[in-house]
């Protein structure tokens, strides 16, 4: 293997990336694979399969971005997580080492919400500029990178005992796509990275990586092309200009603390959804007085976390939903469009499982007494699963800068959230359906769950056709700086009822062809 | 006696006695234990009143028939400690006042589990039992030890996952 690049602060012919989670270390890798030369600075630490630990607080303390965030807003979270709004990664590899693996392409007409459902009182709904033929060769790719199973000739994964008696339930109600999903786990040994052993930490990574994470993938392949430094402990403070509103560089913190310049080329920005508008509002310059990119008012707007819940339930005898891949189960017969339910766009229904800290921290937040304790006492007869549905763009759904600062002085995000009543609808939809799949396989009692700090996180710099509407272009190109990218989920114009990430794996794999392309045609 | 330190690494000492069983007794000067002295935890910034209230109120929270008092003596400990002393002395005096409205001359006093429920909803919005409640969901739940109580198994790769170990066992559906 060759030895990983090092490349000087000086060195205005790199391109720079803020994140190395989904979006940044895919990036990354395509761009180095391509000749590129990449400095990838990454606020975390590394830590790879050997150093994940299977014990939920342990790796919590490990992984998770704990700096300081605040929030407002109706959501549940405010009150309960009110320091936590999200559940997210801060390690070399980002939050791809915490990730599920459920890896699903939006359906066809989730490209276009706007087109599709109509005007939405209150939501800020707008068509993608891209549309489902465009991205499907990318889609293909990104399938073969992770490695999705049911796809591509992969065969899907065994199912677990928390799958079976979803499945069970799920045909019971009449529910006829329901499978083990489309997961970037591999079901046999599939690039180098071995089978699913089944051991249920899937949520604190991968120690057999058979899940994919760019903590063992694509960061270390880049670093072997030799055009990629991956420096971590770097929290990157600014993005810095020139006159003419071409980016310039970087400043960042590194590991002692103290601020560093690196110069670049291009800069692009893939912190996921909170961090990445707080670092270009904290960019905010006499030239660009509200915060870099942000002419049209929408960066950290539109702020999507995907109408979520869970539903668990309790049986007469043992699951044991612990044993076994997290979310190796799906049913998607309501994943379409059909507004006589009550709402617009869909949801799919995810297997899922919690070990018993985590249970008890999120079962019923701030719930105590024997309704709570009495449900963990039949733990071991459990079942659960997760719902993930479209959720409506808002405007004031944000991410503005708060008052508080972290340990560097910087302004920390503040994350405004409030449901909007198709999203209420459509989770009260899923509650009902998912209480029922259990009741049908002789569930004794189902407890409807409310949704988790966010693990997904999605549309604060969004891509739109206008500048006026949104922060990127279609390549993720910022509408008012041709030499700043960003590459994460922010990019997201409506979030589709899809997890997230093989969506944000292919926008890299595709924005990675157009940059390559633009520098060696001399345009950026 | 098993001897607590402030430090509070406690369990192991207080695991390596017999279970306890009943109620909890302030057994004396500067420790409570339980009645059959299979354990005890030593008292040293805050009085044992304030001690066997906590133990009863982290009961009373998160109450699991079959977890031991040990365990919530455990979970609990950590506020025996000066810093936390006058928000202790305080929050236990505004439970006992609750308790002295409701009827009864403490908080421990009232013999039912319903009726300290009833002088804890009372009191729930108070940053005093958030801190204590919030505190418990780590401090009780995340002790190893109790987790075969609940059926939990804790850390698998060692054991090489459940791929021949029973992911897929269910019988009886
Ligand atoms: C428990 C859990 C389960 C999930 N399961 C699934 C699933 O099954 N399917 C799915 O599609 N998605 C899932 N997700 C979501 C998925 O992990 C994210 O969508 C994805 O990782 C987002 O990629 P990203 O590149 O936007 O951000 P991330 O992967 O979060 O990466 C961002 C990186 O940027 C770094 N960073 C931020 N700010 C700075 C800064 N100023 N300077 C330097 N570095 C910075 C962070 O430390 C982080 O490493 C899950 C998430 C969680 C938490
Ligand atoms: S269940 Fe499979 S994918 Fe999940 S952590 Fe274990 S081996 Fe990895």
């Amino acid at each position: 293997m060759a030895t990983a690049a090092k490349f000087e602060l000086t060195d205005d012919s790199v391109v720079v990336i803020v994140g190395t989670g989904a979006g940044g270390g895919v990036l990354a890798n395509e761009l180095a694979q391509k000749g590129v030369k990449v400095v990838a600075l990454e606020a975390g630490g590394r830590y790879l399969p050997e150093d994940y630990v299977n014990d939920e607080w342990e790796s919590f303390g490990q992984l998770a971005w704990t700096d300081p965030r605040t929030t407002s807003g109706d959501w549940r979270v405010a009150k309960d997580f009110s320091g936590l709004p999200a559940w997210i990664v801060k390690a070399v590899g980002g939050t791809s080492i915490h990730w599920a693996g459920a890896s699903l392409r939006f359906q066809d007409h989730e490209w276009k919400a706007l087109s599709t459902y109509g005007p939405v009182e209150g939501a800020s709904l707008l068509d993608w500029p891209l549309d489902a033929a465009e991205m499907a060769p990318w889609y293909d790719k990104a399938e073969a990178k992770l490695g999705v199973t049911g796809v591509g000739g992969r065969a899907r994964l065994p199912g677990s005992n928390n799958y079976k008696v979803f499945e069970k339930g799920a045909l019971a109600v009449g529910y006829k796509e329901v499978h083990t999903g489309n997961m970037a786990i591999n079901s046999a040994d599939y690039d180098g990275r071995m089978a699913c052993q089944q051991t249920g930490f899937c949520f604190q990574g991968c120690k057999w990586g058979a899940k994919w994470s760019t903590a063992y993938t694509d960061i270390p392949r880049g670093e072997a092309t030799g055009n990629l430094e991956v420096r971590d402990h770097a929290h990157v403070a600014r993005i810095l200009h020139d006159d003419s509103g071409k980016v310039t560089g970087v400043e960042y913190f590194d590991k002692d603390g103290n601020l560093q310049m690196q110069k670049a080329r291009l800069v692009a920005v893939a912190g996921n959804s909170f961090e990445s508008p707080r670092l270009l509002l904290n960019s905010h310059s006499s030239m660009f007085p509200d915060g870099l990119a942000n002419s049209s008012g929408q960066v950290g707007r539109n702020y999507m976390r995907h109408t979520t819940g869970s539903v668990y339930a309790t049986f007469e005898q043992p699951v044991k939903m612990w044993r076994g891949t997290t979310m190796a189960g799906i049913i998607r017969d309501e994943a379409r469009h059909d507004p006589s339910r009550g709402f617009v766009g869909g949801y799919e229904l995810e297997t899922l499982s919690l070990g018993l800290p985590f249970m008890a921290a999120f079962l019923d937040p701030g719930g105590w007494g024997r309704e709570f304790t009495t449900a963990l006492d039949s733990y071991a007869n459990m079942a659960g699963m997760w719902i993930v549905g479209e959720d409506m763009p808002q405007t004031e759904n944000r991410v503005t800068l708060s008052d508080t600062t972290d340990k560097f002085g910087l302004k920390v995000a503040n994350v405004n959230f409030s449901d909007h009543p198709n999203d209420v609808a459509m989770r009260n939809h899923a509650y009902k359906q998912g209480q029922a799949i259990y009741k049908a396989v002789g569930a004794t009692r189902t407890l409807p769950t409310p949704p988790y700090p966010s693990t997904h996180n999605l549309g604060t710099n969004r891509m739109s056709e206008r500048r006026e509407d949104g922060v990127v272009d279609r390549n993720g190109r910022a509408h008012d700086v041709p030499n700043l990218f960003v590459s994460d989920g922010s990019q997201f114009t409506t979030g589709a009822a899809e997890n997230p990430t093989l969506t944000i794996v292919a926008l890299a794999i595709r924005q990675a062809d157009h940059i390559a392309r633009e520098m060696a045609a001399g345009n950026v | 006696m098993t001897r607590l330190n402030k430090q509070g690494l406690t369990r192991r000492a207080l695991l390596s006695r017999a279970v306890a069983a009943g109620a909890l007794a302030v057994a004396g000067p500067g420790f409570i234990a339980a009645p059959d002295a299979a354990w005890a935890v030593e008292v040293t910034a805050i009085s044992e009143h304030q001690m066997a209230t906590l133990l009863q109120m982290a009961r009373d929270i998160y109450p699991h028939d079959r977890v031991g008092d040990r365990f919530y003596a455990v979970a609990i400990k950590s506020y025996d400690v000066t810093e936390q002393k006058d928000m202790v002395a305080e929050g236990i005096a505004a439970l006992d006042e609750a308790a002295k409205k409701a009827g009864f001359d403490t908080y421990i006093a009232a013999g039912w589990e319903d009726d300290r429920v009833a002088i804890l909803r009372s009191i729930q919005d108070t940053p005093f039992f958030q801190t204590v409640r919030g505190g418990l969901v780590t401090g009780l739940y995340n002790q190893k030890d109790i987790w075969p109580i609940f059926g939990y198994e804790g850390e698998s790769f060692s054991q090489g996952g459940y791929i021949d170990r029973g992911f897929d066992d269910i019988d009886w559906l």
